[in-house]
């Protein structure tokens, strides 16, 4: 690939400006190294800086801009009609310029205006290239000669790379508010334009969800639904019976590892838990899929009760089973926290262990346990592959475990996975749905967070 | 404790006998009460834990059976006018020979008596669909194979493999099962001659996809996973050491560093698909990369390990003695020295161990790359991160939604395969933990 080697090419630069800066910095330094201010790497370093930063910035600038200004340079040889096509149309035609312009087969019938628009795509893609390639090689050729007469030995080199290492640090530390902020506006924005075709009131308290709409104006079908509230009941069902499953095992597991288990049984119960969360949840779809849910409609058949095949409780139940280890394994740590002066108080006015654990540690760690809770609840509304494979796709409003319900993460899959077109609110309302689900995940985890760190507070 | 009153302070052992009666009259039932406590959580544990075991054994005894495959015995006639009627004999004539003719032959040869033309197709589907892609191979490789007869094994087709495998009722009524009889009678006489077999199946580990269980591998969602994980490690190392780093060792402690934590805290506990969402809004609409590409799961899957990185090499950092870094400064170093050159060091077994769990975790990721397009039915391997492709996990997920019985234990297959590559990486992080560790 060309990209490739000129990529190679900027690093091969780089690193002769890193020797030819550190031998620069020994001849400046005419055999007195200690008239140097910093370490002669550091002016090596220094070239590097002055080499790859200006150069590979515009690198990535380029390749970033480069397809959108080339398309459109290309879409200006078009007649003048196909231009003012719709804009659908128009973006097939585009594809259809880009796979010529690639040596592909186009979709449709290629005529003489976009085999020439093709053409033209074809040579200012190349012109394009050669252009950044002969830039980025000058630029940091240019780099390493201007840092390079720079170096003397009153340069404070090792200032200089320092303060531009401490940049790259800060910048990395942004990433994650930024990919938050990327998160927030980027679902703010699709929901917006989903909000402007249907009202936020009809989405948040609708009782009927069909999202199936017309593709095109004369076709038949249904004009789309978008009251959510069956699918938010759906993801409270199927959350609530996980929660039902998760909550006492976990909870009583925890508390036989930290109270009553020998420290072997404990070395050996507490990974084995946490397996269970290190299995994929794919794994745990196709399993609820394939065993827990026939299983239930047998076993349901057998007590004269009709179980659907993607029923929630086979759902909820193996997600349950799931989120297991996130509620026994932070509560094992709250509990375990508690100090030991407590219990001891306890035992010396006769309680029995039990009576410990209910009256006096589980209070005391309560803060801590209800927050593991709510993570948990928030890893259960969030979970998307187990209820993709074992739950319903109809939106249902229903409380009966045996019936097929859909979820949040249900419904953003299917609306999304396959042809999409970004201007149907059958598309947008997965945003609007994704934004809601951002919305409660991060309002659990925040308040469990804050639980939990209170908690803290009192012990330490 | 179960009444204040039983405690009141006794004067001597005689006199408290009220109370010590009060209290030995409820004492089996508060041992009771103890022993039933601790059943329950003994309960609780080994429910848990037989949950693992059925889960993990259904996977197993459903997927251990599609290491092997059936392949049939016949002898084929390679016959000129099937594979180059104009006897040009280069590779090209020969690649459009009509290889499915010659395996018909030789089953017609082998099941004489089977004249109807219903029965025929049955008869003709006894073996894979790619039988003839596998004679073809035969014959490019060996063109003086022409005009000879050869007795050649050809993969079975699924149903005869399941079959095999008994997975077939074939206790059912003739309406209601995929294999007729006569197709059993034919399967029983091949086992009579022996010419019917199970073989180690190579092909699931270096095959790609396929609509076709017989022939459907791993392999080209093995190497889309390890496109997809590279490009989080490039990004999610560096990037997350550089961030710990900075939080750690350099940050001022005010409100922006606190709100930074924050955020890196919530973005663990994000829904994974909501790092989808971005993917397809931000990296597919706005920036217009690669649809299926495993450069943009990777992205996606690196904003996502990211935290979980950050997070545990901070810990790491955190447990490194603050006298190793007061002994570097004392001796002139600079602060970034101090901690390029002796904390980081130190601390890099921590950091690594986090790293590969993170790892371990995207590897077994499938939601985001869902909403990215990664779900695209693809034969070929990919060649570079740029090639669309498909993960482990998604594969799972495709094959699992197939409604061909013999994917059902591919699918199994699969699993094992991912959770094979997830028991060596975390295997890796213990040992690299137990050996690199240090206590201080």
């Amino acid at each position: 690939m060309q990209l490739t080697a000129l990529v190679l090419i900027l690093l091969g630069l780089t690193y002769a400006g890193f020797r030819m800066g550190r031998r620069r910095a020994v001849a400046v330094s005419a055999g007195r190294a200690e008239k140097l201010h910093s370490l002669p790497a550091y002016y090596g370093l220094y070239l590097v800086i002055w080499c790859a930063l200006p150069a590979f910035a515009l690198l990535a600038v380029w390749l970033a801009f480069e397809t959108s200004i080339v398309t459109e340079l290309a879409r200006g040889t078009l007649p003048a009609d196909q231009q003012n096509l719709p804009k659908a149309r128009l973006n097939l035609l585009i594809n259809d310029i880009r796979n010529l312009a690639a040596g592909d087969i186009a979709s449709g019938q290629a005529d003489a205006a976009i085999r020439a628009a093709g053409e033209r795509y074809k040579s200012l893609e190349n012109a394009s290239f050669a252009a950044m390639a002969v830039l980025c090689i000058a630029l940091a050729a240019g780099g390493i000669a201007v840092g390079r007469r720079r170096i003397a030995p009153v340069l404070r080199a090792r200032n200089l790379v320092e303060r531009t290492i401490m940049g790259f640090l800060l910048a990395a530390s942004v990433i994650a508010v930024v990919t938050t902020i990327g998160i927030v506006l980027s679902l703010l924005f699709e929901a917006a334009r989903f909000f402007e075709q249907v009202s936020i009131s009809e989405f948040l308290f609708g009782l009927d969800w069909s999202p199936q709409i017309a593709l095109r104006a004369d076709q038949v079908a249904s004009a789309g639904a978008f009251g959510a509230v069956p699918i938010f009941a759906g993801t409270a069902l199927i959350s609530a019976i996980a929660m039902a499953v998760a909550v006492p095992i976990g909870l009583l597991s925890a508390i036989y590892m930290a109270e009553y288990a020998t420290s072997r049984v404990r070395a050996f119960a507490k990974p084995a838990l946490e397996i269970l969360a290190g299995i994929p949840t794919v794994v745990y779809g196709f399993f609820a899929a394939l065993t827990i849910a026939p299983a239930l409609r047998e076993s349901g058949a057998h007590f004269g009760l009709s179980i659907a095949s993607e029923s929630a409780l086979a759902a909820g139940l193996v997600m349950g089973i799931m989120i297991i280890p996130f509620v026994s394994s932070l509560s094992d740590d709250v509990i375990t926290a508690v100090p030991q002066a407590l219990r001891e108080g306890s035992y010396g006015l006769g309680a029995t262990r039990s009576e410990t654990i209910i009256r006096v540690v589980l209070p005391a760690a309560l803060p801590g346990i209800v927050g593991s809770i709510l993570l948990a609840a928030s890893r259960a509304i969030g979970e998307t592959m187990i209820v993709v494979m074992a739950a319903g796709l109809t939106a249902k409003l229903t409380a009966n475990p045996f019936e097929a319900v859909t979820t949040v993460t249900v419904q953003i899959v299917t609306l999304l996975v396959g042809d999409q077109e970004f201007d149907s609110p059958k598309t947008l309302a997965a945003f609007a749905l994704g934004l809601a689900l951002f919305v409660v995940t991060l309002c659990l985890n925040v308040i469990a967070f804050r639980v939990v760190q209170k908690y803290r507070e009192v012990y330490d | 404790m179960t009444d204040p009153a039983a405690f009141s302070p006794a004067p001597a052992l005689g006199g408290s006998s009220r109370t010590a009666l009060r209290i030995g009259a409820g004492l089996a039932r508060r041992r009771a009460a103890e022993k039933r406590f601790r059943a329950y959580g003994l309960t609780a544990i080994v429910l848990a834990l037989s949950f693992l075991v059925l889960l993990l054994g259904t996977i197993f005894s459903n997927g251990y059976t599609a290491f092997s495959q059936t392949h049939l015995r016949l002898d084929i006639e390679f016959a000129q006018d099937a594979i180059d009627p104009e006897g040009k004999g280069d590779a090209n004539a020969l690649a459009d020979g009509d290889y499915q003719a010659l395996a018909k032959a030789a089953l017609r040869k082998a099941f004489p008596e089977v004249k109807n033309r219903r029965a025929k197709r049955r008869l003709y589907k006894l073996v894979s669909g790619d039988a003839a892609y596998e004679l073809q191979r035969m014959v490019l490789a060996d063109p003086s194979l022409v005009g000879q007869t050869r007795t050649v094994w050809l993969t079975a087709s699924d149903d005869i493999d399941m079959l095999r495998k008994g997975n077939v009722a074939v206790g059912l009524p003739e309406s209601q099962r995929r294999i007729k009889d006569d197709e059993l009678a034919w399967v029983a006489a091949l086992d009579k001659q022996g010419a019917i077999e199970r073989r180690f199946d190579t092909r699931f580990f270096t095959g790609g996809d396929s609509r076709d269980p017989e022939i459907a591998g791993v392999w080209g969602a093995v190497v889309g996973s390890f496109f997809t994980l590279a490009v989080t490690l490039i990004l999610a190392f560096p990037l997350g050491v550089m961030a710990a780093v900075y939080l750690e060792e350099f940050a001022p402690s005010n409100r922006w560093t606190n709100l930074v934590e924050v955020n890196i805290n919530n973005l663990a506990a994000v829904p994974s698909i909501v790092f989808g969402l971005l993917g397809l809004a931000v990296f597919l609409n706005f920036l217009h990369l690669p649809r299926s590409a495993p450069i943009v799961g990777g992205i996606v899957l690196a904003l996502m390990t990211m935290p979980t990185v950050i997070i545990a090499a901070r810990a790491s950092l955190q447990a490194v003695p603050p006298s190793i870094r007061e002994a570097a400064l004392g001796i002139g170093a600079s602060r970034l020295q101090t901690v390029t050159d002796h904390v980081l060091p130190l601390a890099m077994p921590g950091v690594l161990t986090g790293t590969i769990i993170g790892m371990a975790r995207a590897l077994g990721e499938s939601a985001p790359l869902l909403m990215i397009g990664m779900v695209a039915f693809i034969v070929d391997i990919p060649k570079s991160p740029f090639d669309p492709a498909t993960v482990l996990p998604v594969q799972v997920y495709l094959w699992a939604d197939s409604p061909e019985r013999a994917f059902l234990e591919r699918t199994s297959a699969a699993i094992i395969v991912l959770l094979a590559f997830l028991i060596v990486m975390n295997l890796s992080a213990i040992i690299l933990r137990k050996k690199l560790e240090k206590r201080w």
